[in-house]
């Protein structure tokens, strides 16, 4: 079988930065080796860092910086308010967008060529095709799919539909309309003070021994253990696989996205590469999904 | 409005026919459906006796196959539509693009209602599985607040149907993969939200601590009751402080809400629960009815009476309910 070498991409921005980190830090990205950025806001629509036009700013300086720019949607829509917003977003013109919710395939089948994220829910091949017939150019396997269902679906992909696989990061598990930071500090939801500000990594949530478990950000719970396929790159190639995606944290982004491109490439091994990132993740590894077990859980790399 | 009440066996479907279900939603037995419990749901002799006994009555029998199948299983969702046709199933609730489409192209006459597993949340998205699939209704998930509500049933494309009590999700159904991240198991996977195979009940000094795949969901003291280890209804530490950081053990209920929710337009109000009792169903069926009959008639006056109160309380998880989403402070 023939291999090849994924590209890399950076997800969304999870987190509620203020302007000027945002800023900087996609300053500091525009020269990593990252091949594609997704900008954009996925979680709350109370969040604004960035004016629209400020993003298309961005997006533009990074296109002009030589990345293939992606404009990624609202994840969770509920008030009119937002689906406006996504109707104007799926208009932009210059930039594909990633679909975060069937109302953002609505807008964009048959009309313009689209990707999906994460959250939309393409969990067989026959899913994948009818989507494919309506424009699906890329989509993110689902998180919490194995490589086993990555296999299978690979092998019946309809001609002309990449594969993005999320490879590191804390993985996105929950949306509810409730806000679980505000929660946390006893605040109404319609008056957060954006306190999404003082946690940009997210809020640990803990057991009641101590164990680090889960990570409240807004109406997102993700997971407080770090997913990390590195080990796995060999058998991502293998499965034909286009796209890396590497989610961002508010320290050691660019670092993660260089030891992805260099283990990519064979200047370092994979138990390197996975060493050194051991040392840059808020709580610990995972990768349980992969290999069709609990999420949490962290299997040694295999013995090759 | 109609009424859609679950049922897990035989014996439910019967007792929620006989107390006015418009309505009943039942699952084959397997992780077709989003109740896949041990000892619940239909094999083919049942459902086509289920099916006989509510159409016998004028009542209309729906099959929930909506979980996700992925690639090894897929044959097995395929045949649960077949089934569910072949018995003369009134609708089938479905979540999955993928099986909504075999269902369209091999039988176009079964009318389908999107799952709240779709997790369709507006009207854009219900409008996709309508244009696309020729769905007849869909059901809402459990995070939307009255206005919202209002917004979604004033543009949506079709009919649309909310959960009125039971269990409270309050994550997106659909989008929830908390329990796959402890168990391996999720509802979309597998039919069950923290499944009982990872449960542990361990008595402690420290009190009686339930574990969901060794992950201490909650401890609980000598007086307090112990509830089973739904993971997001667990007592976690954030911010120094311990508590109910996702969500309380709580029900739904927003038999308070009927007239509003009538003058929206919206279509039926469903109950939660297929994997509770016979006797869970006969008493939220009945009581339901009467709410929605006193609804109908006069709709200006209407008020929920105290005993309906009292006996959906001795039936809800926790013993208390809440009125969720619908109520704008609890988002």
């Amino acid at each position: 079988m023939t291999t090849s070498t994924p590209k890399l991409s950076l997800g969304p921005v999870p987190y509620f930065w203020p302007r000027e980190t945002l800023l900087e830090f996609y300053d500091r990205i525009a020269i990593t080796p990252v091949d594609i950025v997704y900008l954009g806001e996925t979680v709350c629509s109370k969040r604004r860092p960035l004016k629209t036009g400020e993003w298309l700013q961005l997006a533009a300086d990074l296109q002009a910086a030589g990345k293939e720019v992606m404009l990624s949607s609202l994840t969770l829509l509920e008030a009119g308010s937002e689906l406006a917003s996504l109707k104007r977003l799926c208009r932009e013109q210059g930039f594909m967008i990633e679909a975060n919710d069937m109302a953002a395939v609505q807008q964009l089948a048959n009309d313009r060529p689209f990707v999906t994220g994460p959250s939309v829910n393409i969990y067989n091949a026959r899913t994948l095709s009818v989507l494919a017939g309506l424009g699906l150019q890329r989509w993110v396997l689902p998180v919490e799919l194995s490589r086993e269902t990555l296999a299978a679906m690979q092998a019946e992909r309809p001609a002309g539909v990449a594969t993005e696989v999320f490879a590191f990061g804390r993985l996105p598990l929950a949306w509810s309309a409730r806000c679980f930071t505000s929660r946390a500090h006893n605040l109404p939801k319609d008056d957060c003070q954006f306190r999404c500000l003082d946690y940009p990594d997210g809020l640990l949530l803990s057991t009641r021994e101590d164990e680090a478990f889960l990570v409240l950000n807004g109406i997102q719970t993700q997971s407080a253990r770090t997913l990390n396929l590195v080990s796995e790159l060999d058998d991502l190639k293998q499965l034909q696989v286009d796209v890396l995606r590497i989610s961002p944290q508010s320290r050691h982004t660019e670092v993660i996205i260089e030891t992805f491109y260099h283990c990519l490439r064979g200047d370092i091994t994979a138990t390197e590469a996975e060493t050194q990132l051991g040392r840059l993740m808020p709580v610990g590894p995972c990768n349980g999904y992969w290999f069709g077990d609990a999420g949490m859980d962290a299997r040694l790399q295999a013995v090759r | 409005m109609k009424l859609v009440c679950p049922a897990g066996n035989l014996p439910s479907l019967k007792t929620a026919v006989d107390q006015g279900a418009d309505a009943v939603y039942i699952g084959f037995k397997d992780d077709t459906n989003a109740r896949h419990f041990a000892g619940l749901n239909f094999d083919d002799r049942r459902a086509a006796e289920g099916i006989q006994y509510a159409h016998e009555r004028g009542a209309k029998v729906y099959a929930a196959i909506n979980t996700y199948p992925q690639p090894s299983g897929w044959e097995c969702w395929q045949v649960a539509v077949d089934r569910a046709a072949g018995h003369g199933m009134d609708a089938l609730i479905l979540a999955d693009i993928g099986v909504m489409d075999y269902a369209t192209k091999t039988w176009p006459q079964l009318p389908l209602h999107l799952s709240v597993q779709g997790s369709a949340t507006n009207d854009a998205a219900i409008r996709f599985y309508y244009e696309h699939f020729n769905i007849r209704r869909a059901v809402l998930p459990r995070v939307l607040s009255l206005e919202q509500v209002k917004q979604v049933a004033a543009n949506s494309p079709v009919p649309l149907e909310v959960f009125g009590f039971g269990s409270l999700c309050v994550m997106v159904e659909g989008r929830c993969l908390l329990s796959s991240y402890v168990t391996g198991r999720s509802p979309n996977t597998f039919g069950a939200c923290s499944p009982a195979n990872a449960v542990q009940w361990l008595e402690t000094d420290a009190g009686m601590e339930t574990r969901l795949n060794g992950v201490l969901i909650d401890r609980h003291g000598k007086d307090e009751p112990a509830g089973y280890p739904t993971l997001c209804k667990g007592r976690f530490q954030a911010c120094g402080n311990i508590y109910y950081a996702i969500e309380e053990p709580t029900s739904l209920n927003t038999i308070a809400l009927l007239p509003e929710l009538q003058a929206i337009g919206i279509e039926a109000i469903k109950l939660e629960g297929r994997q509770r009792s016979p006797a869970y169903v006969t008493t939220v069926a009945k009581v339901w009815r009467a709410a929605l009959d006193a609804c109908q008639q006069d709709p200006d006056n209407y008020r929920p009476q105290d005993d309906w109160m009292t006996e959906l309380a001795r039936v809800s998880e926790g013993s208390q309910t809440t009125l969720g989403a619908y109520h704008r402070p609890w988002q």
